[in-house]
């Protein structure tokens, strides 16, 4: 099954861009206000909800979930291990002590600024989880996971404890736990920057899949592998810190979707990195519509919804597949 | 040419090589002997720049290894590491075109495929050109590792104990391949072996190194001696001639 005809490739993606389409009008249609695509036309009261709420709620969730799953793509190949992703290995925790920190000591900054200061701290949590994952035996390849779990447990608790003390416990859980509920017109674009760095992975794919062979590799063939290293920091910490800022954290989406990419398509990025994307958009969105659906016309929190969700295919992919790393 | 001059080289107080001075000239197979921990591969990786240099220079056709920009050297020199390790779920075609980037920074041309192509070809691929890594043998990834290396079309080739994981014919058809394109496309090759009777049948040049030392720099006929060899690898070895090369006997 290891010999793939040269037209599958394409039908996965069409299957793909499909399946996400359908989802796409799915999560417009599902909601609690009284509402009909059919009825957009003419009704101007349901081209408003579409417009403030459904929309850009869908939107967030698309953008949250291509970015996530390629910071998580990005990830792996930064530590060399299949098993990391920023919500697993402290950028994510980084990032609300981040925005913890600014919300106690610059109240009066904008939304921007503190995302600016989130995203910094995830630069810095995750370059000392990297500089670790280096020097830790590569003949384990699950002590780089292992460390990273209790990594960010260390800096989940730090901020828990920042935050009980200043008596912010209950806008900790906003940015730990992914919600779109609150997502309306006005408080999601920051995201739009998460597509801006979509955009960057799709740019210098054929180097991250060089990177993904080792520093050798990639020094012989003329990679700066320290620029590279550095871009990929900023890349992963700022989607985890746009995603922690505006919606919460998701957990997950960078680690099942890129295993499962790379399983069906192989890892040349070139190929691979808009399927990536696309998959992690329709996780999401997946993850939201099921989340709005089961206790309607109550609602569950996606990253609640995504910890099930994600966690069963993790333990299929480390059953499925013991020896690689 | 590849000119080292006064390089040493220590890990924290651990000395790893000391004050070598070597020129390799340029085209023809020059071949990298010695025990275990030697400080080969180590030279090796220092001429391309694996690591940075500590003393001492290394200038490769005048071109300084700290100093020439990085993707300048990568369309010059080529190194394939002892126990590469490929994690990535690659189709041996595509591992081999990486081996390209240096040229087109990823854009694959006609005139590029026709030369992975070729690797292919000389590595004895073709037919497994469309199957991932992880599911080849040992030796047909070192194979798919050594046709990168090639296609990477440097005109100076380091290789690190290519013949590792490779059966007789293999070992062989490599060595064959290393010397043809040396003789006929002027390529400089440098390898690192421990079969001495591949280093005798196929090297213009031996390099004797022991101890972080240069302790031997010859024709094949010149070190391959009893005597110099008791001194490279600590024990008495028969040496024969068979068609005009020596032939040690050093498993006996």
């Amino acid at each position: 099954m290891t010999i793939i005809s040269v037209d599958t490739p394409t039908r996965r993606r069409l299957v793909a861009g499909l399946g996400l389409a359908i989802l796409f009008l799915a999560s417009l249609s599902v909601g609690v206000g009284e509402f009909s695509l059919a009825r957009v036309v003419n009704d101007p009261e349901a081209l408003q909800l579409l417009l403030i709420s459904r929309l850009p709620r869908t939107l967030a969730a698309v953008l949250a979930g291509a970015g996530l799953a390629i910071a998580g793509l990005i990830m792996q190949t930064l530590a060399q291990n299949r098993f990391v992703e920023p919500s697993t290995a402290g950028t994510a925790q980084s990032a609300e002590l981040g925005i913890l920190l600014a919300t106690l000591l610059l109240p009066a900054a904008s939304l921007p600024i503190k995302t600016l200061v989130a995203s910094g701290a995830a630069m810095a949590g995750t370059s000392v989880f990297l500089m670790t994952a280096h020097r830790l035996p590569p003949t384990q390849p699950f002590l780089v996971p292992l460390f990273g779990i209790v990594y960010g447990g260390v800096i989940g608790a730090a901020a828990t404890f920042a935050a009980w003390h200043a008596d912010l416990l209950q806008f900790l859980s906003v940015w730990t736990n992914g919600d779109f509920s609150g997502v309306l017109r006005g408080r999601y674009e920051l995201l739009w920057f998460a597509a801006l760095t979509v955009a960057i992975a799709w740019l210098v794919a054929d180097r991250l899949t060089i990177m993904a062979l080792g520093r050798d590799a990639s020094i012989g063939l003329g990679i700066n592998h320290a620029r590279m290293m550095q871009l990929g920091l900023v890349v992963v910490s700022v989607i985890s810190a746009l995603t922690v800022v505006v919606v919460g954290m998701i957990p997950f989406v960078g680690l099942v979707v890129p295993n499962i990419v790379s399983r069906l398509m192989g890892d040349n990025l070139r190929g691979t990195i808009v399927c990536v994307a696309a998959s992690g958009s329709g996780l999401v969105l997946g993850c939201d519509i099921i989340g709005r659906i089961i206790r309607f016309p109550y609602e569950i929190p996606v990253g609640t919804v995504m910890g099930v969700v994600g966690g069963l295919v993790f333990l299929w992919l480390l059953f499925r597949r013991p020896d690689h790393a | 040419m590849i000119r080292i001059e006064n390089v040493s080289l220590r890990y924290r107080t651990t000395p790893i090589l000391h004050d070598i001075d070597l020129t390799i000239p340029k085209g023809g197979v020059t071949a990298l002997i010695g025990p275990n921990g030697a400080g080969k591969s180590s030279l090796l990786s220092l001429i391309a720049r694996l690591q940075p240099l500590q003393t001492g220079s290394i200038t490769i056709d005048g071109l300084g290894v700290d100093s020439t920009p990085s993707p300048e050297l990568a369309k010059v020199v080529a190194l394939l590491r002892q126990d590469s390790v490929i994690a990535s779920r690659l189709r041996v075609r595509e591992l081999v075109g990486f081996g390209r980037f240096p040229h087109g920074r990823g854009r694959l041309t006609q005139e590029d495929c026709n030369i992975v192509n070729q690797s292919l070809r000389q590595l004895d691929l073709t037919d497994f050109a469309d199957r991932f890594m992880e599911t080849l043998s040992g030796g047909q990834r070192q194979r798919a590792l050594v046709a990168m290396t090639l296609a990477q079309g440097t005109d100076y080739i380091l290789l690190d104990e290519p013949l590792n994981n490779l059966d007789m014919y293999y070992a062989r058809t490599l060595m064959q391949a290393l010397r043809a394109i040396a003789d006929e496309n002027g390529k400089t090759v440098v390898i690192v072996l421990h079969d001495i009777n591949q280093a005798s049948a196929y090297a213009d040049r031996i390099v004797a190194m022991k101890g972080g030392r240069v302790v031997g720099d010859g024709t094949p006929a010149a070190i391959f001696t009893p005597d110099v060899l008791e001194g490279i690898f600590g024990f008495r070895m028969r040496v024969e001639t068979f068609d005009g090369k020596p032939l040690v006997l050093h498993h006996l």
